[in-house]
């Protein structure tokens, strides 16, 4: 259990006055990647802000050793942002000024739109800038909403790649996914 | 801890104030138009003008403060990047205080260099409108941070504009006041009352930024 990057015990959840879950526990090792299940409405989206730290649950308790990624429905990009424009700030912000944006974008997929702004971005486009971003810094969990929600099949492959690849390095990843996963998956989370 | 992310904040709510146009010169359309009213309304007696002026000023100062006051986080909310902001390594205080300086800098240093123009307009003698703009330029910035807690307070509130103005104007009471002080006798540049008014506005930077990331950690939940 000490090796665990992110575990969470005994969590619980409420919308307004709805519980949406409780007793909710689960632990992510190094090298796994979860994907959490549930239909919509059951309470994915709420669980991944709890698991990042940035909310408290209701009850239970999120430990985690390592920093994150968390990638969300909304993508942080601003309407008049371009993808360039986006990775260069948050590998401002984060300081890992050595991160070459040019090669992030060229291996989303983004190279072409690099420099439009986010509001004559598709909405895939957009959900691929925001996955570049896990690109810019190494961090070794990854926290991911549905993040082949938007995208073709071509970006999906390379993110199931990416994933794999992530995971066979010694990060980990939870992610809540619809349909069929199309990496290794080391265990599910049913909510 | 990393003063990069605040510097990153910064950057970016300054170059948000000036994206889709001049957004940031509304405030002082506003401002303009309001104190270009005064006169209409009162009459254009100058002995009369030159004593309500400065203090006209003032009101208008406060509410151009408030015109765009409703995006200064609500948009970070919307579109995820108050989530980003929330996981730097960064107070959030500090974060809202360099978006909400950015913002002021867009937005309220040009209500505060227009004001010498508006002030002679008003009949203020020629002398004293330059220490009178430093003035609102001070106190514009309180009204600036105090507005910012309104607009944390209401970031999930949808046309939450008139609820910040019900939240942020009783907290500007003591900037007006410190700040119609200051400007009684400015013959020959700032009295000595306009400490008070620097120590009103540094209350409000000590102050606000912390009451913003409450509220925005609330809103984010």
């Amino acid at each position: 259990m000490a090796s665990a990057l992110l575990s969470a015990t005994h969590l619980a959840a409420a919308r307004g006055e709805r519980l949406l879950f409780r007793e909710v526990s689960l632990s992510l090792a190094p090298g796994e990647a979860l994907v959490l299940r549930g239909a919509n409405g059951a309470g994915k989206t709420t669980l991944q802000p709890h698991q990042a730290r940035l909310t408290r649950p209701e009850a239970g308790e999120v430990h985690r050793d390592g920093a994150h990624h968390w990638i969300a429905h909304r993508t942080g990009l601003k309407p008049h942002e371009t993808p360039r424009q986006h990775l260069q700030l948050w590998a401002r912000a984060w300081g890992s000024d050595e991160a070459d944006v040019d090669e992030v974008l060229a291996a989303m997929g983004l190279a072409r739109p690099a420099d439009l702004p986010a509001r004559l971005l598709s909405a895939g486009q957009r959900q691929r800038t925001a996955l570049a971003r896990l690109k810019l810094q190494h961090r070794p969990v990854w926290l991911m909403d549905e993040p082949f929600s938007a995208l073709d099949v071509d970006a999906r492959k390379r993110l199931e790649n990416e994933i794999e690849v992530h995971c066979s390095g010694g990060g980990a990843v939870i992610a809540a996914v619809h349909g069929e996963p199309g990496f290794a998956v080391s265990g599910e989370v049913v909510l | 801890m990393t003063p990069t992310p605040i510097l990153s904040a910064f950057r970016q709510a300054l170059g948000e104030a000036w994206a889709g146009g001049a957004g940031a010169l509304l405030p002082v359309g506003f401002f303009a138009g309001a104190a270009m009213l005064v006169p209409f309304g009162i009459g254009h007696e100058a002995a009369q003008l030159r004593e309500i002026g400065p203090g006209i000023l003032w009101v208008a100062l406060a509410l151009s403060s408030l015109v765009t006051m409703e995006r200064l986080f609500q948009a970070d909310l919307e579109d995820g990047a108050l989530d980003l902001w929330l996981q730097t390594d960064a107070p959030l205080s500090a974060i809202a205080a360099a978006k909400t300086l950015a913002h002021w800098l867009a937005a309220g240093l040009p209500l505060a260099l227009i004001t010498p123009l508006l002030g002679l307009m008003l009949q203020v003698p020629p002398e004293d409108v330059l220490p009178a703009s430093a003035a609102y330029a001070l106190g514009g910035l309180a009204f600036f941070f105090w507005g910012g807690v309104g607009a944390a307070l209401t970031a999930t509130v949808r046309r939450g504009g008139l609820l910040i103005a019900l939240i942020a104007l009783p907290l500007y009471v003591p900037t007006a006041i410190f700040g119609a002080l200051a400007l009684q006798s400015t013959a020959s540049g700032l009295p000595p009352e306009a400490l008070y008014l620097a120590a009103s506005t540094l209350f409000a930077l000590a102050v606000a930024p912390f009451a913003m990331a409450a509220a925005l950690r609330l809103a984010a939940d």
